[in-house]
């Protein structure tokens, strides 16, 4: 059963893979191919929140400020006359420095504190974004966000092409994590800080890792989201935002691989396939949104994988330690 | 000006605390975060004005009361429908449902209500009162006045009925209190209930002061929720505290301060408070989860 259910996955993904990497090229009306790539910027996004969440067990509701901050450091070097790449890099570390700041206090608190604490974080970036105007260009924001660019390409399918290139590796990346030991000693401190502690795992290291990586990956997301769509303003780095990220990590699958890449999935191409239903779209996507929650509470994920054990529920049993989650 | 900006501080606190008080037993009873808290309460407000333009000649005192209702049955309907049906699934699942409901709840009041801002009828009388020197609003007082009553009225409620008993044994302990025979669903359901009164009871005393927006609950949802937490998620005398907190160094500082980061100082003072105190001022630390 084992070895079917995984060939078939196997299968599935490579299926995926290829309509992503070749579909595109042969068919890309720029409506559809910015939906598509947006997509993937999201999930990269979400693929961040999952490893700080998901994996780490440490709430974040402030993961849009780590986006914003990729994505105005993208803009305000370009404003400067800076290159997408160099850019691009300078956004990912600032990011990442920002969740290693904000991850040590976090190491004081738990649940909803942590909770608030990182919405905290995320209001004041917001206020920083708006109101800085000589650096972040006030609510209007920055224009001619530079792009990266590939010789011979038309613009909007070479950021596709290095969108999924860097959707793909952050998938492998994330497989070969989840693998390692730091991945299950992650998923270890999320089961049972206590114990893991006592079998000499260092809590305080792996739950700033574990920010600082969930930071980086929303810091790139956000650096491409910001030539995506070719200027930056605060809307899309708000609070609404983080919880709009928590909510594809939640629909995708909380803990699982492919969560995070089926939450965007859904999160983004649902509203642009409702939009026949005009202004009662949005009330038809709540409602189907809040479908899903009710029939998978797992997530999407856990219905394509039901071998891999869910998130214990609050106060329940804990399952074994030593028997780490997988993704095969 | 201290005493008026002190009084008008705790009124607008008192409403944050009624909020509060519906995150705390929630949490207590159904161990959930509902983040659509804000929004019951643009509900309220929305229904109120809605069935007053409906029903002209009717009295207030009879829109609030048939009002009332609706919000049981609401409060029951959103229980029965998105929480029972979640609860025990995990803990994130079920607060992602109520952000999709606060969602809803916002769509539904711009597109089928209005997405401008509306005027509310003021319920409790007006006027000023000078008391040695000081001008103080007499809506403020009466509405701190309400928001005692209202929080006496549910301290009685849960140290002196069958049904808060049963409360305050669901909150302690769920397994146990099954074990002994208490029907944990309906104590669940009747937290609900109460819950969707409190924020009725709060739109009420806050939607005169401002216009009637169909947002308006982000922003005191998350007040309240800092009020909640200040307070230590687990205490009802913490709600009340914090939300006062929340309310005095709000309008304080709005007083105090100019500038566009304002409100970050109640931001930074609530940080400071958690870092200070993970646990909240008044709440017990909770057992690992």
């Amino acid at each position: 059963m084992r070895a079917r259910g995984s060939a078939f996955r196997t299968g599935g993904l490579l299926l995926v893979g290829a309509g992503l990497a070749l579909g595109p090229a042969l068919w890309h009306p720029s409506y559809p191919l910015y939906v598509l790539t947006l997509t993937l910027v999201m999930g990269v996004a979400a693929c961040g929140l999952n490893l700080t969440l998901g994996y780490g067990g440490q709430i974040s509701l402030g993961h849009a400020a780590f986006m914003g901050i990729g994505a105005y450091a993208v803009a305000i070097l370009g404003k400067r006359g800076g290159e997408f790449w160099p850019a691009w890099g300078a956004g990912i570390a600032l990011a990442t420095a920002a969740g290693i700041a904000l991850g040590v206090p976090c190491l004081r608190v738990r649940t909803h504190y942590l909770a608030l604490l990182t919405l905290a974080f995320n209001v004041i970036a917001t206020l920083v974004m708006v109101n800085d105007e000589p650096l972040t260009g006030g609510p209007l924001g920055i224009s001619n966000v530079p792009r990266p660019r590939v010789p011979g390409a038309p613009p909007d399918l070479a950021l596709y092409y290095v969108t999924l290139a860097v959707a793909a590796a952050v998938a492998a990346g994330e497989r070969a994590l989840r693998a390692s030991q730091f991945g299950r000693g992650l998923v270890a401190l999320r089961e049972n800080e206590l114990r893991a502690s006592t079998v000499g795992l260092s809590v305080v290291a792996y739950k700033v890792l574990a920010f600082a990586l969930g930071a980086a990956l929303a810091g790139a997301a956000g650096g491409l989201l910001a030539a995506l769509t070719g200027y930056v303003d605060p809307t899309p780095y708000t609070v609404t935002q983080s919880f709009w990220l928590l909510l594809m990590v939640v629909i995708g699958g909380l803990g699982h691989s492919e969560g995070p890449w089926l939450g965007a999935a859904v999160l983004t191409a649902l509203p642009e396939v409702l939009r026949g239903a005009r202004n009662l779209y949005l009330v038809v996507f709540s409602l189907l949104s809040l479908a899903l929650l009710l029939m998978a509470p797992g997530g999407l994920a856990s219905l394509l994988a039901p071998r891999t054990p869910p998130l214990p529920r609050r106060g329940a049993r804990l399952p074994d330690p030593e028997v780490p989650s997988r993704a095969s | 000006m201290l005493p008026q900006l002190l009084v008008s501080g705790i009124a607008l606190g008192g409403v944050y605390a009624l909020v509060a008080l519906g995150f705390v037993l929630l949490w207590q009873t159904a161990r959930t975060v509902n983040f659509a808290q804000g929004d019951f309460l643009t509900a309220s407000a929305v229904g109120i004005l809605v069935l007053s333009a409906h029903l002209p000649g009717l009295r207030m005192v009879a829109v609030l009361g048939g009002f009332l209702l609706a919000a049981v049955v609401l409060g029951a309907v959103f229980h029965r429908a998105v929480v029972a049906p979640l609860l025990g699934r995990g803990f994130l699942p079920l607060v992602m449902a109520t952000l999709i409901v606060a969602g809803l709840i916002r769509i539904l009041a711009a597109d089928f209500w209005s997405p401008e801002p509306q005027p509310f009828p003021a319920v409790l009388p007006g006027g000023v009162l000078h008391v040695a020197g000081a001008v103080l609003p007499v809506r403020d007082l009466w509405t701190i006045g309400v928001t005692a009553g209202a929080v006496g009225l549910l301290s009685g409620l849960l140290r002196w009925t069958a049904l808060g008993r049963a409360m305050r044994a669901v909150a302690q302990n769920r397994e146990l209190a099954r074990v002994l025979g208490i029907d944990a669903a309906r104590v669940t359901l009747a937290a609900f209930v109460v819950n969707a009164l409190l924020a009725a009871l709060a739109a009420v005393l806050i939607a005169p002061l401002y216009y009637v927006t169909y947002d308006m609950g982000v922003e005191l949802g998350l007040k309240a929720f800092y009020a909640a937490i200040i307070g230590g998620f687990n205490s009802l005398p913490g709600a009340v505290v914090g939300g006062v907190i929340v309310g005095v160094v709000e309008t304080l500082s709005s007083a105090a301060l100019a500038g566009q980061y304002r409100d970050a100082v109640v931001l930074v003072v609530l940080v400071a408070l958690i870092l200070w105190r993970p646990q909240g001022l008044l709440g017990a630390p909770e057992e690992e989860g």
